[in-house]
């Protein structure tokens, strides 16, 4: 590390950088918790400065609205539970392919399209059949759908090495696309959304007189199912392999190709069970706007997390908490939702950044006298 | 150090360009006359202190749109004194079971009243309607009030219908003047039109436009392109262009929330009447009037009903009589003469009920006058037309519900695309 530094300080002329970075070793668990507790603590003195510079209002009474938005009475805690759990499941969903090192950007067409099927299944088949055979049926279309959405990238990318990631954003496109045509056809009073009034059959259970727990559990039982895949199964170490290196997976006589394709089907089908969930558990409602981005924020809860789908419910409780909160923030000072954005953006840049500080360390130049010793 | 001078130095020049153009602007507004409909003042009552009325709207107020009731809910607040927790307002709350969840939040809160704003709105605020008997709830351009027959659920909307034909009356002589002063010949009086749906809202607005400039502008016909969504700045602008080049349209008139349709115009000189408030700033040498709704009238008189323990109408349609519809100051630059002093008069015929926007003596059908229609009034998902709503020589818009229900092509409109 040293001699590192001491390379860059002999250039020809007696010129040093401001600072230089290098490599840490990995930091004691104290350390990684405390570097990261501090970004959140300057994250919120910035946010409060600015906010009293620029609205004048006070920022602990923001941080409590923003608190209550979110926990503030039975009805937001369950739904800030749903959003959760709802932001969870695609961030477990995509993890396989990102663990292999596979840019999977369609989580939100996938989620849209298995949010299809399960609308499609409901509208043309409710009411004809029970509702538990419908429920059933509406799972496995939606699972089906999932799965050709995360395979037809996954089959190109293994046979003929096309670039996964253009690949699974087209395929949103196409979801979307998709999405819109349905709506068109089965909604003529021009909402742009088929809601429960059509929709009205196939709704999940209610758990505790609301549509939001039982999508609750079901996602926290799919989680620790990832959780248990990745870690302790054979796929789940084929998965890692791969994603290291192809080589060396290649080497020990793993088939790439097989597993590419296997881990993008359970990516996809995850996904598809995610639109399901919502549509078929929640909302009973479809629009080119049920994945509402979800599938974009889910790639960065995922990250936050390092692939850690336990670690996951906190990542996405910090993203949930951020919207929700801010939503608040914006009823109760009459300020506009972009004034909380910013806020949201300051916390999650700090606290990505401080991911920077943790896996590397800054080293300043000394005075000038002594550099040029 | 040369370059730092230089550097600071231009900067500096910047800021002063910046400025010097943001007070250009400033100086030139005194083009726009006073409002032709002004929003009236709107009577003072006492309050109890715990009402508390909660406004869900889907966007929020960078949409001009839900920016027309945020204003109205605020205006209304001023006037009663309503404290700051008296009037909650949920901006950005999609179509979707999210709906749902904040009226019900607003429930817990102790709102009297819960008002929402757009019309996907409705099928997720009606089972909040149904489990909460003792709040009343409000929806603007909703359609389902009377046939679900909730005590405490209402709709309501505004002849706008009537705003537009007067909005259309500037568009008429603004093509009589171009007529006579040689620009363009009687034939070629084609008014273009940027549309977002086809559904009875736009086609009631359209029609009522082109009804409005063809009273005073015998030889005037329309042509109509639809974006197929309600705010989308590009598909507005390229539409008003297509208009323009392609269709020979001389004077161009929107439904649709962007600015799309006034800045190709203003790009390309040609006239424009606009809705939703002014875009004068815009199109300073094309604006000529705009008509919009103002909800200002209905958000005082639901918090009346309520306070005093009256019922709310099922269907509240506001009129020019309750200030619900209003209309901007008129543009001198580009306004034809007269104008003022045509739509004043046919302001004072609605007001005395002699004059209908939907006269059936004053347009065809594939040529035919039509005695009888039926419309889809009731909106039980069947899409089947009901109620038979011509009367008296006249097409009842507003009448059998507030939202609108005129969805029929008249001769001489012409839809360039119905397909979007």
């Amino acid at each position: 590390m040293t001699e590192a530094v001491q390379k860059i300080k002999k250039p020809k002329k007696a010129w040093t950088p401001l600072f230089v970075i290098t490599k840490r070793d990995t930091l004691p668990l104290v350390k990684r918790v405390l570097i990261r507790a501090a970004a959140i603590v300057a994250a919120l003195l910035l946010c409060s400065v600015i906010t009293l510079v620029v609205t004048g209002s006070n920022p602990l009474q923001i941080y409590k609205t923003m608190f209550s938005g979110a926990f503030g009475n039975s009805i937001r805690i369950v739904r800030t539970l749903y959003e959760l759990s709802v932001l969870l499941v695609i961030a477990v969903a995509i993890t396989p392919a990102f663990k292999m090192k596979f840019w999977n950007t369609g989580a939100e067409g996938q989620v849209l399209i298995g949010g299809l099927s399960t609308a499609i299944v409901m509208l043309t088949l409710g009411g004809r059949i029970p509702d538990w055979t419908l429920i059933i049926i509406m799972a496995a279309a939606a699972t089906a759908a999932g799965v050709i959405w995360g395979v037809l990238p996954a089959f190109f990318k293994a046979y003929w090495k096309t670039n996964e990631t253009l690949f699974t954003l087209m395929m949103n496109y196409v979801a979307i696309q998709l999405v819109e045509c349905f709506l068109k056809i089965a909604d003529k009073t021009g909402s742009n959304v088929v809601g429960p009034t059509t929709l009205s059959h196939g709704w999940f259970p209610q758990l505790f007189k609301t549509d939001y727990l039982l999508d609750v559990v079901i996602i926290a039982v799919i989680t620790v199912l990832v959780y248990i895949y990745l870690r302790y199964s054979k796929h789940g170490y084929e998965i890692s392999v791969v994603g290291e290196s192809e080589n060396t997976a290649k080497y020990v006589g793993i088939n790439v190709k097989k597993v590419i394709i296997r881990t993008m089907a359970l990516s996809g089908a995850l996904c598809g069970i995610a639109g399901l969930l919502i549509v078929g558990g929640a909302s009973h409602s479809i629009s080119a706007e049920t994945a509402g981005g979800r599938g974009f924020t889910a790639i960065m809860v995922s990250w936050l997390a390092k692939f850690n789908p336990l670690m996951m419910v906190f990542s996405s409780l910090l993203i949930v908490f951020l919207e929700r909160g801010a939503g608040e923030v914006a009823t109760v000072f009459a300020l506009n939702k972009s004034f909380s954005d910013i806020l949201t953006g300051i916390i999650l840049f700090f606290i990505i950044g401080c991911e920077f500080f943790i896996n590397y360390k800054l080293h300043f130049r000394k005075h000038s006298k002594e550099a040029a010793v | 150090m040369f370059k730092k001078t230089l550097a600071a130095v231009l900067a500096a020049l910047m800021v002063l360009c910046v400025l010097a153009s943001c007070t250009a602007t400033d100086t030139n507004k005194n083009a726009m006359t006073e409002d032709l409909l002004p929003r009236p003042e709107l009577s003072k009552f006492a309050v109890a202190d715990d009402f508390k009325i909660g406004v869900i709207c889907l966007h929020d107020e960078n949409s001009t749109y839900d920016l027309n009731f945020i204003n109205a809910v605020n205006s209304v607040k001023k006037t009663l004194g309503l404290k700051d927790e008296q009037v909650v307002i949920k901006t950005g709350i999609p179509e979707s079971e999210e709906c749902t969840t904040t009226a019900e939040d607003l429930v817990s809160q102790k709102c009297k009243i819960i008002f929402a704003d757009s019309f996907g709105h409705e099928q997720y605020l009606i089972p909040v309607a149904k489990a909460h008997p003792e709040v009343e709830f409000c929806h603007a351009t909703g359609t389902k009030a009377h046939t679900e027959k909730l005590a405490n659920y209402h709709n309501a909307f505004a002849s706008i219908y009537e705003g537009r034909y007067l909005a259309g009356i500037a568009a008429g002589l603004k093509l009589n003047e171009m007529i006579t002063e040689g620009k363009i010949k009687a034939e070629e009086a084609v008014i273009g039109y940027v549309g977002a749906f086809t559904y009875a809202e736009v086609v009631s607005g359209l029609t009522s436009f082109f009804l409005g400039a063809r009273s005073v502008c015998p030889s005037a016909t329309m042509k109509v392109r639809f974006t197929g969504s309600w705010y989308d700045q590009a598909k507005e602008q390229e539409a008003a262009n297509a208009l323009i080049n392609q269709d020979k349209c001389v004077l161009i008139s929107q439904h649709a929330d962007s600015l799309g349709a006034p800045n190709a115009c203003e790009e390309k000189k040609v006239p424009n009447v606009s809705y939703n408030g002014s875009t004068y700033e815009a199109g300073p040498n094309t604006f000529i009037i705009s008509s919009a709704i103002n909800w200002a009238p209905y958000f005082h008189y639901i918090i009346k009903q309520v306070s005093e323990g009256k019922a709310i109408d099922t269907d509240w349609n506001g009129t020019i009589s309750t200030g619900s519809v209003v209309l901007s100051g008129l543009n001198s630059n580009v306004a034809a003469k007269g104008t003022k002093e045509a739509i004043d008069k046919a302001i004072a015929e609605f007001k005395a009920g002699t004059l209908h926007v939907f006269d059936t003596s004053k347009f065809t059908v594939k040529g035919v006058k039509l005695d009888t229609y039926l419309a889809d009034v009731d909106d039980l998902g069947d899409f089947k037309p009901e109620t038979e709503v011509i009367k008296d020589g006249y097409f009842h818009e507003s009448e059998y519900r507030s939202a609108p229900y005129f969805d029929i092509n008249i001769d001489g409109i012409e839809y360039k695309n119905t397909e979007m």
